[in-house]
């Protein structure tokens, strides 16, 4: 634990060392306020929730995550820190953990920040805010998820870009499996078990489940899976190929 | 302090590193040889747990790395080739990254950090990031990473690499200062270097050993070993009387008109070649007995025999 806390704190300070923390927050909040306000109508709807808040962060996450996690191990390939890091007294499960809460933890800053929104429909109506607070959960789970996967990507490679493009496209198969257009498809096709079996994968149902305020356990067992299953394929993928 | 046994590194068909076996006790400082390519490197990625090996055993202070590698990688400093660094950290914030890591804190993590950079004098650049420091500084900023929790065994891959005179001259210092309680390995292309802090040297070619011996008696094994070199005036007399002595393989010209008399089989032939210029009676401006050069022996060991000429 304190050797994960170690990682954690110098992954942490090094997102603020550098220009990335303020930019991808800046970035961040931007988006969700012209998705909210201006996509989402927000203040046209007439309800008292984040809904119109909440629905576009799967998209928002889908590439600004691969973003953010494109780096956390390419770059220690491509710049040979990795042979530092894993000839220091620190198992590579520590290693990966660490990495991975710091950045979880940072896109959780990013999200508290847009507390803004959650300011002005409390000011304007009175919404459920334990609905609104379930949102908050399971969007920061959804960024977990996609961290995971775009942790594991990004060992795979030295190439940021790589790393980047391939993430992005990994968490849209996951966004895209729950769409209405790919359902209708295959439910014309294959029927509906297939229909409920790809439902049952998408991260947007499990997402949307939570973000009305039903917190169920399949939910949270499902992103918790999604997040141990790649960082547990990230540790591997470290061990194989760190030297290569 | 350090056993290598029958260490084997392959990638794909080509064997890296190929049944090589060496001890290091504690004291000792090896200098590790080898032309690039050699497998000095891969060697010490596998002592230091970065590469698994495809065969044999690494073992440090007695723990097999590839059993107990957060034992071995506790009692380790190293300075891995190239010196990769996180550019965006400060010295001072890497210092107590590493104290951390190594189980150092608060007042003890400071004066572990304090010792390290004093022996690597780097007080002057602690808070500049270590992208913005040369490469000089960088090394050093290795250096002090490699040696901050004063470990039993010191793996540096290049040390002196990128250095000017003065910091090398230090650094050897540095090396020879901790020599004692300390089992040392440093991977090196210049050869005075391992001359002046190795006990011991081996040289490595297409990743077998080919020579393992004190830095001295690996001189010694040079073809100009106790050679005698002369300047002199008189060379048309003092060449033949030189020629005709028993254990003097052959006079041949040196730079600046000078002679050089090969001794026969490394033997001393100081005393007949004084002996036979006082017979003569020839005016010598300068005399000197040739130790033998190391760079000599390791081109003869780790080139094919043919290239020697």
């Amino acid at each position: 634990m304190h050797n994960v806390i170690t990682i954690f704190r110098r992954e942490m300070s090094s997102y603020f060392a550098t220009p990335v923390a303020y930019v991808f927050i800046v970035i961040y909040l931007v988006l969700t306020g012209l998705l909210t306000f201006h996509i989402g109508n927000i203040l046209d709807r007439n309800q008292a929730d984040l809904t119109a808040f909440f629905t576009f962060h799967p998209w928002l996450y889908l590439f600004l995550i691969p973003a953010l996690s494109m780096r956390l191990w390419a770059e220690e390939r491509r710049t040979g820190t990795i042979e530092l890091s894993m000839t220091l007294p620190i198992s590579q499960g520590q290693a990966v953990v660490g990495k991975f809460l710091a950045a979880w933890c940072f896109t959780g800053i990013a999200l508290a920040l847009t507390f803004p929104v959650w300011l002005t429909i409390n000011y304007l109506g009175e919404p459920d805010n334990g609905a609104i607070l379930a949102g908050y959960v399971g969007s920061w789970l959804l960024a977990g998820s996609f961290l995971a996967i775009g942790s594991f990507i990004s060992a795979l490679t030295k190439n940021q870009v790589i790393a980047f493009v391939v993430a992005a496209a990994i968490c849209f198969v996951l966004v895209a499996m729950g769409s209405t257009i790919f359902l209708d498809f295959l439910n014309e096709w294959f029927g509906s078990g297939v229909v409920e079996f790809f439902r049952s994968l998408s991260v947007v149902i499990h997402f949307t489940e939570i973000s009305k305020g039903v917190v169920d356990i399949r939910d949270i067992v499902y992103f918790g899976s999604l997040i141990v299953l790649f960082l547990f394929l990230n540790v591997i993928a470290i061990d194989r190929l760190k030297a290569s | 302090m350090i056993e290598i046994d029958h260490l084997t590194k392959a990638f794909g068909s080509i064997k890296a590193v190929d049944d090589v076996s060496f001890k290091v006790a504690k004291g000792e400082v090896l200098g590790f040889l080898g032309p690039n390519g050699a497998g000095k490197s891969t060697t010490m990625k596998m002592i230091t747990g970065f590469l698994p090996p495809s065969g044999g055993t690494a073992t440090v202070a007695g723990f097999d790395v590839q059993r107990k590698p957060i034992e071995v990688k506790k009692r380790v400093g190293y300075l891995p080739e190239g010196v990769p660094l996180w550019p965006d950290m400060t010295p001072r914030a890497f210092f107590e990254f590493i104290a951390r890591v190594r189980g150092f804190a608060g007042e003890e993590a400071a004066r572990h950090i304090d010792a390290a950079v004093k022996k690597t004098q780097l007080a002057d650049v602690l808070d500049q990031p270590i992208e913005t420091l040369s490469k000089g500084f960088k090394r050093r900023v290795g250096l002090a990473q490699a040696l901050l929790h004063d470990p039993e065994v010191l793996i540096l891959d290049e040390p002196t690499d990128g250095l000017d005179p003065n910091q090398k001259h230090e650094v050897r210092e540095l090396i020879r200062d901790m020599a004692g309680e300390k089992a040392i390995v440093i991977s090196t292309h210049i050869l005075e270097e391992v001359e002046a802090v190795c006990s011991r040297a081996i040289i490595i070619a297409h990743g077998k050993i080919v020579a393992d011996d004190t830095p001295a008696a690996l001189a010694a094994r040079s073809d100009r070993h106790n050679g005698v070199t002369l300047a002199t005036d008189a060379a048309a007399t003092v060449r033949p009387a030189l020629e005709a002595l028993p254990d003097v393989a052959a006079v041949v010209d040196a730079p600046g008109g000078a002679l050089f008399a090969r001794a026969r089989d490394g033997k001393s032939i100081i005393s007949q070649v004084s002996a036979a210029l006082r017979e003569i009676d020839a005016e010598i401006d300068q005399i000197s007995v040739e130790r033998g050069r190391l760079d000599e022996v390791f081109r003869q060991i780790t080139n094919t025999p043919s290239s020697h000429a």
